[in-house]
């Protein structure tokens, strides 16, 4: 019974959901933008012209060749290339790809370890409840960027020289992830408890249903719309502060570069005549986060009775 | 009320006690800070001496303990790389990161309320519609890129603002200003404007939000009938209602400010705490990191417990909620 | 709402402030990292010494030309015992608190640096102990003969015995004593400019020194050094007037600059030679058996370098490709070393193959973030290139206070080195320095580990030999046998490229990079 209601609403908010995007322009060009975006980075290795990562394929005779368009461009940079003979497109493919996949991966992350943790902090209550939340407050009382930055910086220490580049990737992924989690968790918290005390859960566990299985199928879908709406907006943080501390220096290394390495690379050429180098990276980033952001806004709204 | 008080006060001690326990796991694990601190030719004798010295042989619960009685008292150790006290160090860096965030935040909210309300009122028009576009454009765009986009047309292209530093600063006592000087004024509109821009952002939403709440109510309807101007009921009325919410919530963006305002000063080169830090990160000089941990965390924590006990006095429904 | 808009007013007319307080002949020194103490004996960096020797000086000083001249000594004679040096003070000299200049000075100084805890005991070697003839004479007892004392004593400044005591700073600042040290923050010298103020990382102040008691050839009454670590914010800086001189102009910046108006770009080969060096222990960083110690091995890596195109396109042109590994400035070059193996990327991989690699191998690659000129970029180029002739290696970049522990720790297998032979100015300097086998004082950056027992004796002899051209003979052949079994990898003399704004008149380059700023003129 539980179960057929929850997807006949589903069904119901997702042609809202379809309705609502109908009307609103700049999320469907968001969403075009980023499953291009999203299709072209993971396809690099089949679509982009060289591999970065192959340092034999870089030839210092093809180094800071400018866009194709310009008189001293060449095929196949479209982009032009890098100090290096590094193809400007290529790099942003791969780069691209970093980034994404170090952004999803830390909102996977930190989505699993926030509901499991909300989940069983709202069922139970208690002790666990109480542990769980005074967590969550430390973490929010400081700054994201912050324990980001230290976490990688402290990693980054305590790994073996031979790890630390190869594991890059990983302990970006943690650190932005350890203070993501905290709002699923307050949020599937929240909306537990408010299901925990209703009629259908009480019957559930009358019958002595699990409590895992209670959790799973009747209070979890339940809770997934502001889910939903966080994940996609911390995506785009996740994917702003990996490029911040690939900026900085202390996220991916020059040799598996990602947006923000490439950025921070670029900027060095800023006034060389060099614009190639930094403003393309530079604005697929933005680019990226804006879909994002626009797509979390609309989302948000869509989803929000309050405003509809 | 007074249980309140205590038990927020006491929770705000229980996350410093943690902060804290953090930067001690740092300063203490990360690095050897006894080969951190000699050079390379020193002898086992006076390794094993220093490491006397510093109590590093002693219980872990009792290192923890100096550490946190040390902190408590200012005392975070000598910066490895800069070889000065870092509390002394910190200090002369804070005049500046305080001034680049206050004029920040001030912008923030003169330019982020007006186009709030604007949002707000005007609602669906392609106006409003603009500025709500641009608005999740200034949050895609990460302020690195900002401060790089700023460098280059106004200190690069028209040549009009410095592109790094704080210029000449008037010393005040122990506090160093800026804003003085025409040099400091100058230096600081790069910087602060970056820094602002995602604020800008924040402040709008939340202003738009609340206002489109307040003209719904009945009270605004009435002051409306009653003919009041427009721009009376607009600003006087609603926008005074949805102050509250606003400053509170700038008052407890202060400390993240104080985190971002990292990136602001490695792009601009302002000699803040923030660059101090990210240097301390390069050179891994763990003293400084650790301080700077509990410092912005103090901030941040002691901005938002003020901010709790007072809307507590304020309204005494949170009270019982809070103690619940 | 007033208030607000009273800000926004402020705001909009900050704006419109001018820009720059100018001060009478300023010199606005916009350098790419701070000095790291005022103290030139806490920190064993050639950036802080070079300019601290504008607040401190030594007995002896390089003049325009670099030769060795009086500065605070006006004379000195060897004993006949060979061994000690007797110094003739300069009289009248007072430091800028006022206290006169003596012999005591001079050997508080010495002590001070020479202290077992001083970073830069190294860089006075021969140093045995010192002592008071009379007030304006000094003895200085070295461990030997040695023919190059002068040389050292260039970078040796000299303190004030009174202040160290006063301060309690005779001995370098220890930091393990959780005390910072007095001369850290202060500074007591009797150079042509005092210390104003300073901020680290943020601007440090230097004012002339009226009572100089040199006739001064410089016109600035103030030097404002601003560290801007960003090379991109450097040359913004450079080009709207707000700093007049940079000593790192970077190279790829050059032709923009140069196109100014407003800016003369200074450019030269520097003395400083940039190298690669090789792990040569027993294992490579990550085991396995290293390939580094066979001699073909090192001749694939040379020969599998195409320098010209670096040269071309990485230095722009700009930098000096090189087989000896020291400038042909320095005492001791010799025209015949410096002939390159030739680019042959066919004859590196048959190498490779013959020393039993055909497939490569896995090697880690240790480059410095913002070290040498442009120094990443030649060790990217450098990485593809080895890949291209079948080699593996696992570029390694990070700054350079994360990448120094790890060379001298012998954590790593090839690592970029450069060596300028300052201030011994002598090819004496990397011989005894990197050269050399590790052992006391010598061989402090034999990073690699290696051991050549015929390179040793050479230079033993070249340190004792007092006759000039006897002694660079004896380094010329232990160049030699550097070269021949390419314990080095040379590449290139780097460009240097300094800047200044049009206001400054003459600002005299040194092959040395260092910045002599008693001799600018605005």
């Amino acid at each position: 019974m539980a179960a057929t209601e929850a997807s006949l609403g589903r069904r119901i908010r997702d042609s809202e959901l379809w309705w609502s995007l109908r009307r609103h322009r700049a999320a469907q060009v968001a969403i075009v933008m980023l499953v291009v975006i999203i299709v072209s980075a993971f396809a690099a290795p089949l679509i982009a012209p060289q591999d970065p990562y192959d340092l034999a394929s870089l030839d210092l005779d093809n180094s800071e060749l400018p866009p194709v368009w310009s008189a001293d461009g060449r095929w196949p940079y479209v982009l032009g290339t890098d100090v290096q003979g590094r193809d400007v497109l290529s790099a942003i493919l791969y780069g691209s790809r970093v980034s994404l996949a170090i952004g999803l991966a830390s909102v996977l992350l930190s989505m699993a370890v926030g509901l499991s943790l909300g989940l069983v902090a709202g069922y139970f209550g208690g002790v666990i409840d109480n542990v769980l939340m005074r967590i969550a407050d430390i973490l929010l009382s400081i700054p994201t960027i912050l324990i980001a930055i230290l976490v990688t910086a402290v990693f980054r220490e305590l790994l073996p020289v031979g790890l630390r580049e190869t594991l890059s990737a990983v302990i970006l992924v943690c650190a932005i992830a350890l203070t993501a989690w905290v709002q699923y968790a307050r949020t599937v918290r929240a909306s537990t408890m408010v299901e925990r005390g209703k009629e259908y859960v009480l019957a559930a566990r009358l019958i002595r249903v699990p409590a895992s299985r209670i959790m799973l199928t009747h209070i979890l879908p339940n809770t997934l719309t502001p889910v939903m709406v966080a994940a996609t907006l911390n995506f785009g943080l996740a994917i702003l502060i990996e490029a911040t501390l690939s900026f900085l220096g202390v996220g991916m290394p020059p040799t598996e570069p990602s947006l923000g390495t490439l950025i921070r690379i670029g900027n060095q050429y800023l006034f060389s005549g060099l614009w190639w180098i930094v403003v393309f990276p530079a604005a697929q980033l933005g680019l990226i986060v804006l879909a994002v952001n626009v797509i979390g806004d609309w989302l948000r709204d869509a989803l929000n009775p309050k405003l509809r | 009320m007074l249980a309140f008080l205590v038990k927020r006060t006491a929770n705000a001690a229980l996350v410093m006690l943690t902060v804290a326990f953090m930067a001690f796991m740092i300063f203490r694990f990360v690095g050897d800070p006894v080969e951190m601190m000699l050079n390379e030719q020193a002898t086992q004798a006076e390794r094993a001496e220093l490491r006397e010295r510093l109590g590093l042989n002693d219980g872990f619960a009792m290192q923890f303990v100096r550490f946190v009685t040390n902190a408590l008292q200012g005392d975070f150790g000598i910066s490895y790389r800069n070889q000065q006290d870092v509390m002394k160090l910190i200090g002369e860096r804070f005049p500046a990161t305080f001034e680049l965030v206050i004029v920040a935040t001030i912008l923030s909210l003169v330019v982020g309320i007006p186009l709030g309300v604007i949002t707000a009122i005007h609602r669906d028009s392609w106006l409003s519609d603009t500025l709500q576009m641009t608005s999740i454009v200034g949050v895609s765009l990460p302020s690195f890129v900002v401060g790089i986009v700023l460098i280059l047309i106004f200190s690069i292209t028209l040549g009009v603002l410095p592109a790094f530093g704080r210029g000449d600063v008037v010393q005040l006592g122990w506090w160093s200003t800026g804003v003085l000087t025409p040099s400091g004024r100058a230096a600081l509109v790069l910087p602060a404007i970056s820094l602002s821009l995602f604020q800008i952002t924040l402040v709008m939403r939340l202003v738009r939000a609340e206002m489109l709440e307040v003209l719904r109510t009945d009270f605004i309807k009435f002051a409306r009938a009653r003919g009041l101007p427009a721009r009376l009921v607009n600003f006087r009325h609603a926008l005074r209602n949805c102050l509250m919410p606003v400053i509170t919530m700038t008052g407890m963006q202060i400390g993240n400010l104080i985190a971002f305002a990292l990136i602001t000063e490695t792009v601009f080169q302002w000699p803040g705490m923030g660059m101090l830090f990210i240097q301390a990160v390069t050179f891994v000089d763990i003293p400084v990191m650790a301080a700077y941990l509990v410092l912005v965390s103090f901030i941040f924590v002691a901005i938002n417990t003020v901010v709790d006990i007072t809307y507590a006095v304020v309204d005494p429904r949170l009270r019982e909620d809070a103690a619940r | 709402m007033k208030k607000f808009a009273a800000v926004a007013c402020a705001v909009a007319t900050l704006a419109a402030a001018p820009l720059v307080a100018t001060h009478a002949n300023t010199l606005k020194w916009g350098a790419n990292r701070d000095i790291g103490s005022l103290d030139p004996y806490s920190y064993g960096d050639s950036f802080t010494i070079n300019v601290l020797n504008h607040v401190y000086e030594g007995l002896v000083r390089y003049d325009r030309d670099l030769k060795i001249e009086p500065a605070l000594a006006t004379s000195w004679e060897v004993m006949a015992d060979g061994v000690t040096w007797r110094f003739k003070l300069r009289q009248g000299v007072k430091f800028h608190n006022g206290n006169p200049f003596t012999a005591d000075d001079v050997v508080a100084s010495l002590i001070r640096v020479s202290h077992e805890t001083s970073p830069l005991k190294g860089n006075l070697p021969a140093y045995a102990s010192s002592k008071v003839v009379d007030d304006h004479t000094v003895d200085i007892v070295l461990n030997g003969t040695y023919p190059l004392l002068l040389n050292d004593l260039t970078n040796i400044h000299i303190f004030d015995k009174e202040w160290l005591v006063a301060n309690n700073a005779e001995l370098p600042t220890d930091i393990g004593k959780k005390v910072e040290g007095y001369a850290t923050y202060n500074a007591n010298g009797t150079g042509p400019f005092k210390v104003e103020s300073r901020q680290p990382d943020a601007k440090t102040v230097f004012v002339v020194n009226p009572d100089w008691w040199d006739t001064p050839q410089h016109n600035l009454t103030r030097i404002e050094l601003n560290p801007i670590t960003s090379a991109a914010t450097r040359v913004a800086a450079l080009l709207s007037g707000e700093i007049n001189f940079t000593n790192e102009a970077p190279v790829q910046d050059l032709p923009r600059l140069a196109a100014s108006p407003s800016v003369k770009v200074l450019e030269r080969t520097d003395l400083r030679t940039i190298m690669l060096g090789f792990n040569r222990r027993a294992e490579l960083v990550d085991g396995g058996k290293n390939p580094l110690n066979d001699l073909r091995v090192r001749t694939a890596m040379y020969q599998a370098i195409n320098m010209d195109q670096i040269q071309k396109r990485v230095m722009r042109g700009k930098s000096r490709n090189a087989g000896a590994l020291v400038a042909p400035e320095i005492p001791g070059y010799a025209p015949e070393l410096d002939e390159r193996l030739p680019f042959d990327a066919d004859k590196a991989k048959a190498l490779l193959a013959e020393a039993g690699y055909p497939e490569g191998f896995e090697f880690v690659f240790n480059c410095m973030q913002g070290g040498y000129v442009n120094e990443e970029e030649i060790c990217q180029a450098i990485a593809a290139m080895w890949s291209r002739v079948g080699l593996k290696p696992k570029l390694d970049i990070a700054p350079r206070a994360v990448q120094t522990p790890k060379r001298t720790g012998g954590k790593t297998d090839v690592y970029t080195i450069g060596w300028a032979t300052l201030p011994m100015l002598d090819a004496y300097s990397p011989l005894i320095q990197i050269l050399h086998t590790k052992e006391g004082t010598a061989g402090v950056f034999n990073w690699g580990d290696w051991s050549y027992p015929e390179l040793d004796k050479l230079v033993q002899a070249a340190g004792k030999e007092l006759d000039t051209p006897k002694r660079l003979a004896l380094e010329t052949q232990a160049l030699k046998i550097a070269k021949d079994e390419i314990i080095l990898l040379p590449l290139h003399q780097q460009p240097m490229a300094w800047a200044v704004g049009n206001d400054v008149k003459e600002m005299p380059q040194f092959p040395d990079n260092k910045p002599r700023l008693w001799y600018t003129k605005m």
